[in-house]
């Protein structure tokens, strides 16, 4: 058996960076390892001393790509700690902004960053000539995601209109009608998406490790931004018991912490969420997920940008209920002061990317004195580097540079958002 | 010979590269007929040392990134510094309030030792920046509107006026009105007031205008009986690599 040398230094199409090192001689693995190399950012010591005020606006900038889940789940945390309750309308307006950026984030995760893979090219750029339809389509649905994040918040990327306690601005109903009409749209452009992953699906490498799965979960919808944390091995648990779950550590040549639960690891994200919710999906999602060929429990991770596409599907039927809803019954003008007062809250969301904590104290004047924030891609570090673990055993005879791009695609799958955890992805095979 | 452009990243949230690719299907095939993107490691996997026109994004917050921003300045012709954390050091900075060795050990505990970080600044501090798209994040009309300034050979045209001129120009009312502080009256234009637009008040993410006019904002701010210390908090967030602040 001829030896493997395998290192990518900042693995591309992921948010941030990371590196994998891979190296065997004589068909023993000598070196497997999933680096995360990211500049250290230092946001829970940053929002020291904040008021509350400007908490969520700082906390937004965590990330670029899930700025509206950093800034929901901040909100929350902060509306927890005051035991402030938002109104019905501020929960619609909320869930609506929130789809607008799963439906952005799986668009582009599935489209611009994996598909490439599939289709043997580097980049989404060579698509534009070879397969023009479908960029013009993906970038169709991203700028529909964000001209609904703009109606209701003034832009995707770090949102402006949604603070502590509700929106500063509402949208006007005729945007949302005219939006509603794209999102029709938008519906159809989901179904050409969900062929086209049909074609591509006998490139999905055919390999599993069952782990422990974990994502909010809400008896009453399929969970982004409400619930309580399930897991596919302890069942239900109260946000308060997060740090009980995530188990965070160290480890050395990576700024980035990890995770363990139950076993040596866990997954967060698309396919963690619909293990633990697929029967909460809508009906169009659902029969996407069927022709997908994606039926729970899924323990293949790259099965993860299929479940991304299925959750897009959701995201838009979901966006249509809700202004459905909103048109039904109006917007007003709310009174969302909020009453300051000493206490600790914590806000979880379902980031694209998995389960988001935000652990905030504030002192009686609505002045930060203490954050964590536990992020979707550090849950999902150790995960990966057991299914690199698993996995490279397993195609140890292939030619070098097919074992490079599968643990390649093996990382994008899980479309690690390193910003966030710090910075990912680096695969050495030396 | 179509320029080749570059992205790369230093610390940051990569909202700003996110952003460049808000564009619709016209503009990315407009875009890609006008320049070769040769590196951007966010959505593309080839990657060449060979580029004109290099986009910065991020602050740099670790001595490795010192060099490796030195060795993109001697290879570009042009070095564009994208958005608030490359120009103005952005929210990165606001770390620098604490020594290192505590915010290390704010997040890390005692694993502290493992990393590498230095107090956080903006791409100017390090080397020569030729031009700047501002914001956070930057306005994706601007970055084109730069590119193809940088195309045609011109100086490109980045706004001088506080943000106070824009959000007249779109009609709200004053936010000092409302009970709120805001720098708009000192802060760059060219986001056309979008945070005012949307009910809160200017965050000062675009730096501050070339010849801030600080004495008005102070007796802004004393007319409506409002203190310099909560506007200089508010400044810090994106700011506080600025002399003004400190």
């Amino acid at each position: 058996m001829t030896d493997i040398n395998i290192n990518v230094h900042q693995v591309t199409r992921v948010e941030g960076h990371g590196n994998i090192v891979v190296s065997a001689k004589d068909g023993k693995i000598e070196e497997l390892r999933w680096e995360v190399p990211e500049s250290p950012r230092f946001f829970e010591a940053m929002l020291r001393g904040r008021h509350y005020d400007d908490v969520p606006f700082i906390a937004s900038r965590i990330c670029g790509i899930c700025s509206i889940a950093h800034t929901t789940a901040s909100i929350k945390a902060t509306e927890a700690a005051f035991g402030f309750q938002p109104s019905e309308q501020t929960l619609l307006l909320r869930k609506l902004l929130y789809n607008a950026e799963t439906l952005e984030s799986h668009v582009l995760h599935a489209l611009f960053l994996a598909a490439p893979d599939f289709l043997g090219v580097g980049s989404v750029f060579p698509l534009v000539e070879t397969h023009k339809d479908v960029v013009v389509m993906a970038l169709r649905l991203k700028m529909l995601a964000y001209n609904l994040a703009e109606a209701l918040a003034g832009r995707k990327t770090h949102p402006i209109s949604c603070k502590v306690g509700g929106f500063a601005k509402l949208p006007e109903l005729s945007e949302l009608e005219a939006l509603r009409g794209r999102l029709e749209n938008a519906l159809v452009d989901l179904d050409t998406t969900v062929e086209l992953f049909k074609t591509l699906s006998p490139s999905i490498p055919d390999f599993t490790r069952e782990t422990e799965y974990i994502a909010l979960t809400d008896p009453k919808e399929y969970a982004f931004i409400s619930g309580q944390i399930g897991s596919t091995d302890a069942g239900v648990a109260p946000l308060d018991k997060y740090l009980d779950v995530t188990n965070e550590f160290c480890v050395p040549h990576s700024t980035a912490k990890y995770t363990k639960n139950k076993r040596d690891s866990y997954m967060v994200g698309a396919l963690s969420r619909f293990n633990n919710n697929h029967e909460q999906l809508l009906p169009r999602a659902k029969k996407a997920a069927q022709e997908l060929g994606l039926s729970a429990p899924s323990h293949n991770p790259f099965m993860i940008t299929v479940a991304q596409v299925v959750e897009s599907v959701h995201a838009a039927e979901d966006s249509i209920n809700i202004i459905d809803k909103i048109l039904a019954r109006g917007l007003e003008e709310e009174d969302n002061q909020v009453k300051v007062r000493a206490g600790r809250g914590i806000g979880a969301v379902e980031a694209p990317r998995g389960i988001l904590f935000h652990d905030y104290t504030y002192d009686d004047k609505g002045i930060l004195t203490k954050a964590n924030c536990i992020i979707p891609t550090n849950q999902n570090h150790n995960s990966i580097q057991k299914d690199m673990d698993a996995l490279v055993p397993l195609i140890l005879s292939r030619p070098q540079d097919e074992i490079r791009l599968t643990l390649e695609m093996l990382v994008r799958a899980y479309d690690p958002c390193i910003s966030c955890s710090a910075h990912f992805l680096t695969v050495s095979f030396k | 010979m179509k320029p080749k452009v570059a992205f790369f990243d230093f610390t940051g949230c990569e909202g700003c590269q996110l952003d460049a690719l808000h564009l619709d299907a016209g503009e990315v095939i407009d875009l890609l007929n006008a320049v070769d993107i040769v590196n951007f490691r966010e959505v593309m996997t080839e990657r060449s040392d060979d580029y004109d026109i290099a986009f910065i994004e991020g602050s740099i917050t670790r001595e490795s990134e010192i060099t490796r921003l030195k060795k993109i300045r001697d290879q570009a012709k042009i070095v564009v510094a994208f958005g608030a954390c490359a120009c103005i050091g952005g929210v990165n900075c606001l770390k620098n309030h604490l020594p290192m060795e505590e915010a290390l050990k704010i997040v890390y505990g005692e694993d502290a030792r493992y990393y590498d970080t230095i107090p956080a600044r903006p791409a100017d501090a390090v080397v020569k920046v030729d031009y700047c798209v501002r914001g956070c994040p930057p306005v994706t009309s601007e970055l084109l509107k730069v590119i193809k300034a940088l195309l045609l050979g011109k100086k490109p045209d980045i706004p001088n006026h506080p943000v106070c001129v824009e959000c007249k120009m779109a009609g709200n009312v004053c936010v000092f009105e409302r009970g709120m502080t805001c720098l708009g009256p000192v802060t760059r234009a060219g986001c056309d007031a979008v945070c005012i637009n949307s009910g809160r008040h200017c965050w000062g993410c675009r730096g501050l205008v070339d010849d801030p006019n600080v004495d008005s904002e102070k007796e802004v701010l004393q007319k409506y009986g409002l203190t310099v210390e909560q506007v200089v908090e508010k400044f810090k967030i994106f700011n506080t690599y600025a002399e003004v602040a400190k």
